[in-house]
């Protein structure tokens, strides 16, 4: 064989095992991936699925009940109604009223059930206008 | 005053970065004045973007409130320390420490090219003074971040630098991910004006490698402290979490990490042009868009961000650089052409091929996961995000792969490696890797994850490999030269920075990468909660709370534990958790219970150790503490009321509130003799914490091997450093080191390169024998090209190749 032929078929042979991953890649992600939605969204979801819940967490709304932290988050622009959460697991540093969160978890019974230690909350960070966040 | 001073000189670095671009593109046909003078402006800007910097810092250092910026990041009370770092937690901060930093840089890099590559270079002072002229005007025209805004009337005080922020990497991390994206404007810069000036040989790659390397350094070693500052500072024990803004710094390392490689091969052997071309652009690129997610709300983050105002702005300037590097490269393609094909699949350019493949593929996926937020709303309509286990599928196998390819690069040699060859370098680590392996498998449980289990034979392999190098080297040397073994280490090294500096950069990361896996795969993480006196028994390690610890001050209540863990039978180690709660920063003096309307923190208690971390926070209930607190707020508004039924002391502070609502003089004496009083109180109720018998929830994390990351991080910093050292040669004559002198120099490093593989064994001798010609001739071109083709002597090695580099 003559090496331009091999070359290109090598070429092509890598290319193929490329194209391959990245639909592998491509397919997985959107089955792997959870829905994002917000408190008032979710009040009306069906229970059994998982969801990213993505809202901020009502103020003086935070009880400890042992392990389990109850609290209540509206959507991040505000306003709507309020759902209530439940979570255990690890708490951020940075939770705590009015901060912004994401948590994975599923609706039971009108709750929004957490799974454990995937509360993020966002760290109060630099590049905000005018309060005093990071 | 002093802020119409800094905003004067903000706005005549931006003219005069303006007037850099149009000085250098007057000067592009080699009219040597205007280059002059457009260098004469980069350093000029610099120096006022130096003074702007110092005006800034003079304002934190000195509390001046009357700058927005200071007033709204920093306080009286904030250490001052602090007050330095606060600049660049704010967004004009960080805006003015990148065009300051990016000053520097390209003023370092017109010195140093300032005799070289005069094609090129004026077009590559255009890039970089007008990516500065970008950031300058941004800061003055943007709107809303402009760092000398001022205040006025001046405020008495701050809102200080939020608490989570006040750890000691603050000083360093954001300088020095922000060095990172900055600095590789400067190789992006010159690869413009190459491909402009279709001066596409490898003279702008030997001109700021330099500058990619301290890119490359700068933002791994900030990627390493946020790491670092995650795990001791945050509380909930990890140190990575595929967080958009973490992946929007490694993102643009691992593809400067395949830039880095490939350059070599651009250099060595004439190919990878379009390659190297279109790395450093999505390098470039992927620090901008780091730059810009971290100031845009659109990928959800555990760094928020509020200010859309310069987003926009910056995700233009991307669009700008992608199209036009694009089209500039499409334009070139004639030019790009490799010299040369690669001989053998054998050899060192050709597994730089594929560790390229695999680091770019690393940061497409990555990149996918990251914007796939964006991607499936674009799809499906619905915002959906993949979580770590997603990442971790793709990124691991990758990762285990680029381990592996970490010890077979350095084996090889370039050009091409006989079998026989190979098959000596590769025995050792290979039987290092087998014992390893089966050493793993007999005496610990590795096998039940097979991922980590092929990442620490893998290891095994590179580190005996990398090892076996370096031996071999030094023996070599010191055959020819005598002295020990630690001297002839020394002296190999010392003499070939680049390349074994390179080398103790892949044995940090193999490190690294050993503790990456066998933390995240065999960690033990439970959640106890224990009352004062009680025990838990954790992994086999018995911890005990022994006693609840309390204090509080001006700013925060500090609740604490101090917990013993006792291992096999030696004396307890103890730790000492704690959870502060901070008063809002920047609010006038409130009730007790604003104690708990602040930011909380975590000291985490943390027992490292070679073999296994220790980690612990601790989460008190304090419910008791916060029932007391709202009690005596209430019971202190009635007092101050002078209520019936008050203790007599009220009554004092009573009066004293109404004189003091009558005359003003006594305001102060009456804020002084309140805040006692709620020190007074609140102390005391803390105290009350000790009696309660509280229990507290302990979350505690054995993670083996994790200080290995840190040690790793450290051995490849040291290995980085070693490689952007500027060697002996460059110390003693910079000036004369013309474009001519650099590319002779690269020829005989290539030689002496050679005979040091062809002494440690690495080349056979047959093809020692056809590369070293090969090289002569080489040689020999580029000499004869120097003297004007005058007289082709021909002769192999006709000149200094000997006598230039010692051999070794």
């Amino acid at each position: 064989m003559d090496p331009q032929r091999k070359r290109k078929i090598r070429l092509i042979v890598a290319l193929g095992v490329a194209v391959l991953l990245a639909v592998a890649l491509v397919y997985t992600s959107f089955s792997a991936s959870t829905e994002a939605k917000e408190p008032s969204q979710l009040l009306t979801a069906a229970p059994g699925t998982s969801y990213d819940m993505t809202g901020k967490v009502v103020r003086g709304s935070i009880r400890h009940q042992g392990e389990e932290l109850r609290f209540r988050v509206v959507d991040r622009e505000g306003g709507g109604e309020s759902l209530p959460v439940t979570y255990s697991g690890t708490v951020p540093d940075p939770f705590r009223g009015g901060r912004e969160i994401v948590l994975t978890g599923e609706m039971e019974n009108g709750t929004f059930v957490g799974e454990r230690d995937t509360l993020v909350t966002k760290c109060p960070s630099k590049f905000t206008t005018s309060s005093n966040d990071s | 005053m002093t802020a119409s001073l800094g905003s004067a000189a903000l706005a005549l670095a931006f003219a005069t970065m303006v007037f850099a671009v149009a000085a250098a593109l007057l000067g592009r046909n080699g009219d040597e004045r205007w280059v002059l003078v457009s260098r004469r402006a980069v350093y000029g800007a610099c120096a006022l973007l130096t003074f702007c910097v110092v005006l800034i810092e003079i304002a934190f250092a000195t509390d001046d409130f009357s700058f927005k910026i200071v007033q709204e990041h920093s306080s009286i009370e904030t250490p001052n320390f602090y007050k330095l770092a606060a600049m660049w937690s704010s967004q004009e901060g960080s805006l003015l420490l990148w065009a300051w930093v990016l000053s520097i840089a390209s003023s370092l890099a017109l010195y140093s090219t300032r005799s070289k590559l005069r094609e090129i270079v004026p077009y590559a002072t255009a890039v970089m003074a007008g990516i500065a002229t970008f950031f300058t005007g941004l800061m003055l025209f943007a709107g809303g971040v402009n760092p000398f805004a001022t205040l006025d009337p001046a405020p008495a005080d701050g809102i200080g630098l939020n608490p989570l922020l006040q750890h000691p990497s603050m000083m360093i991390h954001p300088p020095m991910l922000y060095s990172g994206y900055v600095a590789f404007t400067i190789p992006f810069a010159f690869a413009v004006g190459a491909l402009v000036t279709r001066r596409i040989d490898a003279s702008w790659i030997r001109a700021t490698r330099r500058f990619a390397l301290i890119a490359w350094t700068f933002l791994g070693f900030g990627l390493l402290l946020g790491a670092r500052w995650s795990y001791t500072e945050l509380g909930w024990g990890g140190y990575w979490a595929w967080d958009p803004v973490e992946n929007a710094a490694l993102m643009p390392w691992l593809v400067g990490t395949a830039f880095l490689h490939s350059i070599m091969v651009q250099e060595k052997r004439g190919m990878l042009k379009v390659w190297n071309a279109c790395l450093i652009v999505a390098t470039f690129s992927l620090a901008l868009l780091g730059t810009f997610l971290v100031r845009s709300g659109v990928l959800q983050s555990i760094h928020a961000f509020g200010d859309n105002t310069v987003g926009p702005y910056i995700l233009g300037l991307i669009a700008v650089v992608l199209v036009g590097s694009t089209a500039l490269i499409v334009s070139r393609l004639d030019d790009l052409r490799s010299e040369k094909r690669i001989d053998s699949l054998v050899s060192r350019e050709a597994v730089f091929i594929v560790n390229n493949l695999l680091l770019v593929a690393l940061c497409a996926t990555i990149f996918w996961g990251t914007f796939f937020p964006l991607i499936s709303e674009l799809f499906t309509g619905t915002k959906s995000s993949l979580a770590a286990p997603w990442f971790d599928r793709y990124t691991t196998p990758l990762a285990i792969l680029l381990v592996l390819f970490t010890g077979i690069g350095p084996l090889l040699a370039w050009r091409r490696v006989s079998w026989a060859t190979a098959k000596r370098v590769f025995l050792a680590p290979a039987i290092a890797a087998g014992v390893a392996g089966v050493a793993l498998a007999l005496f610990t449980d590795a096998l039940h994850k097979p991922w980590a289990f092929f990442l620490f034979v893998f290891a095994a392999f590179a580190l005996v490999g990398i090892g076996q190098e370096f031996w071999r080297g030094a023996a070599a040397r010191r055959k020819l030269r005598g002295g020990s073994m630690a001297s002839a280490l020394v002296g190999i090294v010392s003499r070939n920075r680049r390349r074994y500096g390179g080398y103790i950069v892949h044995v940090g990361v193999a490190v690294l990468l050993v503790g990456i896996a066998a933390s995240s795969s065999f960690q033990t993480n439970r959640d106890v909660e224990l009352r004062p006196g009680e025990s838990a028994v954790v992994d086999g390690r018995e911890i005990t709370y022994k006693r609840p610890t309390v204090a509080v001050d001006a700013d925060k209540f500090t609740f604490g534990a101090v917990l013993a863990m006792r291992q096999g039978g030696g004396a307890p180690a103890i730790l000492r958790p704690s959870r502060r709660f901070y008063r809002p920063t920047g609010v006038p003096v409130g009730t007790i219970s604003s104690y708990f309307d602040g930011e909380a923190t975590s000291e985490v208690g943390l027992k490292a150790g070679i073999f296994n971390d220790f980690w612990t926070s601790v989460g008190p209930n304090i419910s008791a503490v916060q029932r007391r607190v709202r009690a005596a707020d209430a019971g202190f508004s009635r007092c101050v009321r002078g209520a019936p039924g008050t203790p007599p002391q009220c009554r004092a502070v009573s009066s004293l509130m109404r004189a003091a609502a009558a005359n003003p003089a006594l305001q102060a004496r009456a804020a002084r003799q309140i805040q006692a009083l709620q020190a007074a109180t609140a102390e005391r109720i803390a105290r009350s914490y000790l009696s309660d018998d509280a229990p507290a929830t302990f979350r505690v994390i054995v993670n083996p091997l994790v200080t290995w990351m840190w040690i790793g991080g450290l051995i490849a910093l040291a290995g980085a450093l070693i490689a952007i050292w500027p060697g002996r040669r460059a110390r003693r004559a910079p000036v004369a080191d013309t474009e001519l002198e650099a590319l002779k120099e690269a020829k005989y490093r290539e030689i002496s390169d050679a005979e040091l593989d062809h002494a440690a064994g690495k080349l056979s001798d047959e093809d020692f024998a056809l590369l070293d010609a090969e090289l002569r001739k080489e040689a020999v071109e580029i000499l004869d090209g120097a003297n004007g083709n005058g007289h082709a002597n021909g002769a192999p090695g006709h000149d200094a190749p000997e006598r230039s580099t010692e051999p070794v």
